[in-house]
């Protein structure tokens, strides 16, 4: 136990400030975030990760958003278990024939007012895969999306700037 | 590599009157190739069997009439009878490889099984079955496994007169009527999971029958992510199946892409500069490496123990950026490309590597001390997840999760691919075969990839990163094997005309473990399941195709 709380004192806490160069955007996105969260999702942006198709890589790079780096609880934004606790479905593709119905229903059970995020380049436009017997490609080629986070996959950075920038420009 | 099994094999066969045609590759392959009638498909399987050999793949593949008639022993096949399945299984002992195929013709495809030799031949059969319409006469199992309800049952993705748009008329049905084994009795329920998980991971179905807290059975539904690599490879020029080959599972991309172009270069005997050899193994260290690291920490966390969790997730993330700062891109996706790698690296990326390295080493080994020592992770991964070494290699399994049941095999070390011929490769085994067991091998894989990464920088030749890529002519194929992060990793290609990839067929080693994860979690509580299945971490996508 010793060793545990010493290890835990000697590495201290790594979360990171917003990049400095960003400083400005993100500071206007995280106040508006801080405004929308609060106007619209009680002050929690709750999200629910559907891979809908992906080849894991998005996944990778939205697991690292919990790592302490980045640590994105602290914008008030945490990953739920079940769509029906979900403010924002965060969806990666392209979205393959076989999930096209469980993305469906996933969807249908997200409780109004829902948010839906196309992530990666499969995601936001079927990428490598594009529309095939077996892939639907697009995100939206399934279920609405109201943003877009593109990249392959795109980095944790970007996928916070993005989940910020979708909450930000929703109308309440 | 030994290749005496091989010829003690052909000769014994040769007795027998069995007719064997040796082939011999377009390029460099070091397999041995043979061709079987459709008849001795089966017996070729069960003397192999006999002879401790070990079933690696199987896959399917259409090919030109006269093509066929070179793999066919008589060339029995006439032009009117128009095209031909070929059917290749791969098999392995003491390093040495040997991929063995026969002919059917399309109009009645049928062909025994090798399943009852093999379990790790039962699924890739149905897959060959879904995908190319290949029935296996004695195959325990009629089931379908890759296809759902996104094409016919009497349609076949990899025929010819397939298009790959499909027939799409509208939205595909969700597969609800899928044959579960069911259980029955007092107490007896089912759990169903999935596809959509509850954390962030790929999705899947297990249906699970379970007494109270205690899991009987549990059943894999697999196939949710299938995307057609197979089919939308075709067509593709090299670089184009290079990238595609990055995507077969995003957490491989070295591994699949270094296979994929493995496999190219061979078909084409095309040679790549040293340097490339020592890059992309380099690459291949860091994924291994990362994935390590995020997978143990992940293992922690569905045990509860958020401490390592977090440890493990920082120590993976300092790795993943200096892999993204020296290569451009955080899993150094699109690095290897056809005819060497894209992207080179300077002095201050080798020596903040080496750096690192030193600095990550003792901070790995104390949290392994910590957990070691920890009464509560002691509790919940000793004896969970137990799969014995005769069930191992039973399943054929690989990776970590066969050498932490004894299965001591490494392509490595035992198939060497440049540059690890000329490198000293530790392959950590242990028999206790449970998730300690698989998070130990995974411990000293990660102190051994150190150990390489060291060796790779020691001696990094100067020159060229890649060369031109030459297309080779029509008919040119080739194999691929690479040791990824999750173990043997198999890629064969065939080119057509113009350069084109006739044949893609990736084969990620989660094939050979998922079948592992129905077993070891048999008598386990349900509540156990999750550090199970993490500590098998088998890909979705890779598995899917």
């Amino acid at each position: 136990m010793l060793r545990i709380l010493s290890k835990i004192q000697r590495i201290g806490i790594i979360t990171e400030p917003m990049p400095a160069t960003d400083q400005a955007v993100l500071e206007q996105v995280g106040q508006q975030l801080r405004d929308r969260v609060g106007e619209q999702f009680g002050g929690s942006l709750a999200i629910r990760e559907v891979d809908a198709g992906s080849c894991n890589g998005c996944e990778l790079e939205i697991h690292a958003l919990n790592n302490p780096y980045y640590g994105i609880e602290r914008f008030g934004v945490h990953f739920v278990a079940s769509p029906r606790h979900a403010d924002m479905l965060l969806v990666t593709g392209p979205v393959s024939r076989h999930m096209e119905a469980a993305l469906r229903r996933t969807y249908d059970a997200t409780p109004e007012p829902k948010l839906v995020i196309a992530v990666g380049e499969c995601g936001a436009n079927g990428g490598e895969f594009g529309v095939s017997y077996a892939s639907c490609g697009a995100v939206a080629n399934v279920i609405p999306v109201d943003a877009v986070i593109r990249g392959c996959p795109p980095t944790p950075l970007n996928l916070m700037r993005g989940i910020l920038e979708a909450v930000a420009k929703r109308s309440p | 590599m030994n290749e005496a099994w091989i010829d003690a094999l052909l000769e014994l066969l040769a007795q027998r009157g069995i007719p064997v045609t040796p082939l011999s590759w377009s390029g460099p392959t070091p397999t041995r190739l043979i061709s079987v009638e459709a008849d001795d498909w089966g017996t070729l399987a069960r003397e192999i069997k006999a002879a401790d050999g070990r079933w690696v793949a199987g896959f399917g593949d259409w090919i030109e009439p006269r093509a066929a008639r070179q793999g066919s022993r008589d060339g029995g096949f006439g032009e009117d009878r128009g095209e031909n399945l070929v059917i290749n299984a791969c098999f392995e002992k003491n390093g040495a490889y040997l991929l063995a195929r026969t002919a059917v013709e399309r109009t009645t495809p049928l062909l025994p099984s090798h399943t009852p030799a093999f379990a790790a031949a039962d699924r890739p059969e149905r897959h060959t079955q879904d995908m190319l319409g290949v029935a296996f006469s004695d195959h325990p199992d009629a089931r379908r496994w890759t296809r759902h309800q996104a094409w016919k049952d009497k349609d076949f993705p990899l025929r010819k007169n397939f298009p790959a748009a499909g027939q799409v008329t509208g939205p595909t049905a969700p597969d609800d009527r899928y044959r579960f084994l069911a259980a029955h009795g007092l107490g007896v329920y089912e759990i169903p999971v999935g596809p959509v998980h509850a954390g962030i991971i790929e999705p899947g179905h297990f249906r699970f029958q379970a007494v109270g807290e205690m899991v009987l059975n549990l059943e894999e539904h697999l196939g949710y992510v299938h995307k057609g690599i197979e089919k939308i490879a075709e067509g593709r020029d090299a670089d184009g199946l290079a990238r595609l080959a990055a995507r077969v599972s995003g957490d491989t991309t070295v591994a699949h892409g270094w296979a994929a172009c493995m496999a190219m270069e061979r078909a084409a005997g095309h040679e790549i500069p040293t340097r490339a050899h020592a890059l992309r193994a380099l690459m291949c260290e860091r994924e291994r490496v990362a994935n390590h690291l995020g997978d143990i920490g992940a293992i922690l966390n569905d045990i509860a123990f958020t401490f390592g969790f977090y440890q493990f997730g920082r120590l993976r993330e300092d790795w993943t950026r200096l892999s993204g700062q020296s290569f451009g891109h955080r899993f150094m996706m699109d690095r290897v490309i056809p005819g060497g790698v894209s992207t080179g690296i300077n002095d201050a990326h080798r020596s903040a590597m080496l750096h690192q390295i030193t600095k990550m080493r003792p901070d790995i080994q104390g949290l392994m001390a910590i957990i070691d020592d920890n009464a509560s992770v002691e509790d919940r991964i000793d004896t969970t997840g137990y799969l014995s070494p005769e069930q191992a290699k039973g399943f054929g399994a690989i990776g970590y999760v066969g050498r932490a049941s004894n299965v001591d095999f490494d392509v490595r070390r035992d198939a060497p691919y440049a540059p690890y011929d000329r490198l000293q490769v530790n392959v950590p085994v242990y028999h206790y075969g449970d998730v300690a067991a698989r998070i130990k091998v995974r411990f000293h894989e990660i102190l051994a990839s150190f150990e390489l990464i060291e060796q790779i920088l020691a001696s990094l030749p100067d020159g060229l990163i890649a060369t031109a890529w030459r297309q080779p002519p029509a008919g040119a194929e080739g194999l691929g094997m690479v040791e990824g992060f999750r173990g043997e990793i198999l890629t064969y290609v065939r080119f057509g005309e113009d350069g084109r990839i006739a044949r893609f067929y990736p084969r990620d080693p989660s094939w050979l473990t998922w079948p592992a994860l129905e077993k070891l979690v048999r008598d386990n509580i349900v509540p156990d399941f999750p550090v199970c299945n993490k500590s098998v971490n088998g890909s979705y996508s890779g598995h899917d195709l």
